[in-house]
């Protein structure tokens, strides 16, 4: 296995008015090819800090990280990794296709090229057939999938998600969980996954790094003993709600309540 | 359905009682009575029938069509009499009334409001309204014409002088108005982009444009006569000064407006500065860039016209105005004024036409339509 991202004792500090913010503190992390991992931990953790660093959109202030074994900014160049955002971030004057188009657009990819990607991409996501509504005709739901068929169109081996079905509703949620799951399998993509839903983090990942706040840094990482194959229901068994209880009890430790 | 209606109603049947009953005029003093007139007589039996029949609750075609009647009576009578008598304002009062009913009648049925005929109706039925008003109301009371001439004067005036009006219109619009809108426009577009890229002319140059900005009209124009001479290019160069600034402000706001998400989405394409630009920050700053081709594109005429106040060859509406105000030429000026009223309208249509083209994405235009 080769590791996708290599985190060495990475720090981030923010200068503020009210003196430095401590967003990440001697972050040690490796992601491996293929691997699906989530950080979950309350806000202001550094999940998403961490996420933009590897996204080279954050400098680290201080160790070192690589990004399939370069800077995150020269990965970024490279065009390494697609970026789905907590909100859809679609622009309101291009449709759904041509939304899909932009990556391509700007990284030059033929015309033909072009039209059977967005076509390959909308169908990962279940969008076929909506190529020419505009994404204020669609729901919340049917705009992130168009945003992750954007971050996948033109096919990066690492796709990063930064709380992409936080402004859902559970039901939806549960739906594009599985259809991510199902994606994951069918691309063989690094996936990282920001999240503050524990059922989610373990529902998805193969690796789950807890993570606390101030200063921001790793508390826990749990290797899934989950099978790749995972229905819905398996979140009812006592493995799962196991792997649930040690987040947790991660979060917990990490986490004081009398401040 | 709302409570004016029926107090609408009721007032104009009040004052088509009235009407009947007062003098409608006097001719070499002597009074001039309506109720030998069957036209009145029928208008304020329909008024009054319609008013008891529909319990003050008039529908809104048989108050447009008493309206209609009632502006074709007021207009009739004008030529009967020398003098407008009491019974002749409350005629107009009460054709008013009808008029009032049926716009109010049309403007809160949520169901007319969605269909673009009726749509247009109410803002045309108020625009005749006022025009026979205005008509009667100068005719009527016999206002001198230096004071105020009646629309028909000046449509007359419009017809007989077309030749004389299209040239001022060329000289005025066609040239000075449109190449220094286009200039100004382009101008405070470019600098606006270029005071975007560089915090240097951000903070060196939007002083300087707001300085511009600040300069009177009156003085700047006849130094540009100076500059360009007496032809129309003087003209334009005022239009370009008064239209940069609202670009420029306008269009440094709109460059700003895209989110901070969007723009970390094109860093992560590693999107360069000009595709950011024309892919992304351009299309969201569209609603601010039109915002000032609307306030321009009226900003534009009333600079060129004022502009020709001071120097111009012998042709132009602001030089036309200028002389006919000093020969006591007023229907001639009020001619030009609705020349340039129709123009400014339609030039701000058109603007406004495209916006909606080129912004259809934009939730003010968009709304309802999801």
């Amino acid at each position: 296995m080769t590791s996708v991202v290599s985190a060495k004792s990475l720090g981030l500090t923010f200068p503020t008015a009210d003196g430095d913010v401590v967003a990440l503190s001697n972050v040690n992390l490796e992601i491996e090819k293929g691997e699906f991992v989530s950080f979950i931990g309350p806000s202001g953790c550094g999940k998403t800090t961490f996420l933009r660093v590897i996204a080279d959109l954050e400098q680290p202030t201080s160790g070192t990280i690589t990004v399939n074994g370069t800077s995150p900014s020269e990965a970024r160049v490279n065009r390494s990794y697609g970026y789905v955002f907590q909100a859809p971030a679609l622009f309101p004057w291009r449709n759904i296709e041509k939304n899909v188009a932009l990556p391509l657009e700007i990284m030059r990819f033929s015309e033909t090229e072009r039209r059977e990607r967005i076509r390959k991409s909308l169908e990962l996501v279940n969008l076929s057939g909506f190529e020419k509504k505009f994404p204020w005709q669609l729901s919340g739901g049917m705009q992130q999938r168009a945003s992750i068929a954007r971050a996948l169109a033109f096919d990066a081996d690492l796709l990063l998600m930064d709380e992409p079905f936080g402004a859902l509703d559970e039901i939806v949620r549960d739906h594009l969980n599985s259809e991510l799951l199902k994606l994951w399998a069918r691309t063989q993509k690094t996936i990282a996954f920001v999240t503050h839903s524990i059922p989610e983090a373990v529902y998805l990942s193969t690796k789950i790094v807890v993570m606390s706040p101030r200063p921001g840094r790793v508390t826990d990482v749990i290797i899934s003993p989950l099978p790749k194959e995972r229905p819905l229901e398996i979140r009812e068994t006592p493995e799962f709600l196991e792997i649930a209880h040690r987040v947790r009890e991660g979060l917990r430790a990490g986490h004081s309540y009398d401040e | 359905m709302s409570r004016l209606d029926p107090l609408l109603a009721f007032l104009a049947a009040v004052a088509a009682i009235g009407s009947l009953l007062l003098p409608i005029g006097f001719n070499a003093q002597l009074p001039v009575v309506s109720w030998t007139n069957v036209a009145h007589l029928a208008y304020c039996a329909v008024v009054v029938g319609a008013v008891g029949v529909c319990r003050m609750r008039i529908p809104a075609w048989l108050s447009g069509i008493a309206a209609l009647g009632g502006a074709v009576l007021v207009l009739s009578w004008l030529d009967q009499f020398d003098a407008a008598g009491d019974g002749f304002w409350l005629l107009l009062t009460s054709m008013w009334f009808m008029a009032w009913a049926f716009a109010q009648r049309l403007s809160t049925d949520p169901g007319a409001a969605r269909k673009g005929v009726i749509g247009m109706l109410v803002p045309l039925a108020f625009g005749a309204t006022i025009l026979v008003a205005w008509e009667a109301g100068v005719r009527g009371g016999n206002v001198p014409l230096v004071i105020m001439p009646a629309p028909s004067v000046i449509w007359a005036r419009i017809v007989a002088n077309t030749a004389m009006l299209w040239a001022d219109f060329q000289q005025t619009f066609l040239k000075a108005v449109l190449a220094g809108y286009i200039l100004g426009n382009l101008a405070g577009l470019l600098i606006a982009i270029a005071v975007d890229r560089s915090p240097f002319l951000k903070r060196g140059l939007l002083p300087i444009g707001n300085f511009v900005s600040a300069l009177p009209l009156v003085g700047i124009a006849p130094i540009m006569v100076m500059w360009f001479g007496f032809d129309w290019p003087s003209k334009a160069a005022v239009v370009v000064l008064m239209t940069f600034f609202p670009m420029l402000v306008n269009a440094v706001a709109g460059l700003n407006t895209s989110g901070a998400m969007e723009r970390d989405l094109m860093r992560s394409y590693a999107s360069g500065y000009w595709s950011t630009l024309f892919k992304l920050r351009l299309p969201a700053a569209a609603p601010f860039i039109f915002n000032a081709l609307k306030i321009n594109s009226t900003l534009a005429l009333i600079g060129a016209i004022v502009a020709e106040f001071f120097g111009t060859p012998i042709v132009g509406m602001g030089f036309r105005i200028s002389t006919a105000v000093g020969r006591m030429d007023i229907d001639l000026v009020w001619a030009e004024i609705a020349v340039s009223a129709v123009a400014g309208s339609v030039f701000y249509g058109v603007v406004a036409l495209t916006e909606r083209a080129v912004t259809f994405w934009h939730p003010s235009i968009r709304a309802g339509k999801t």
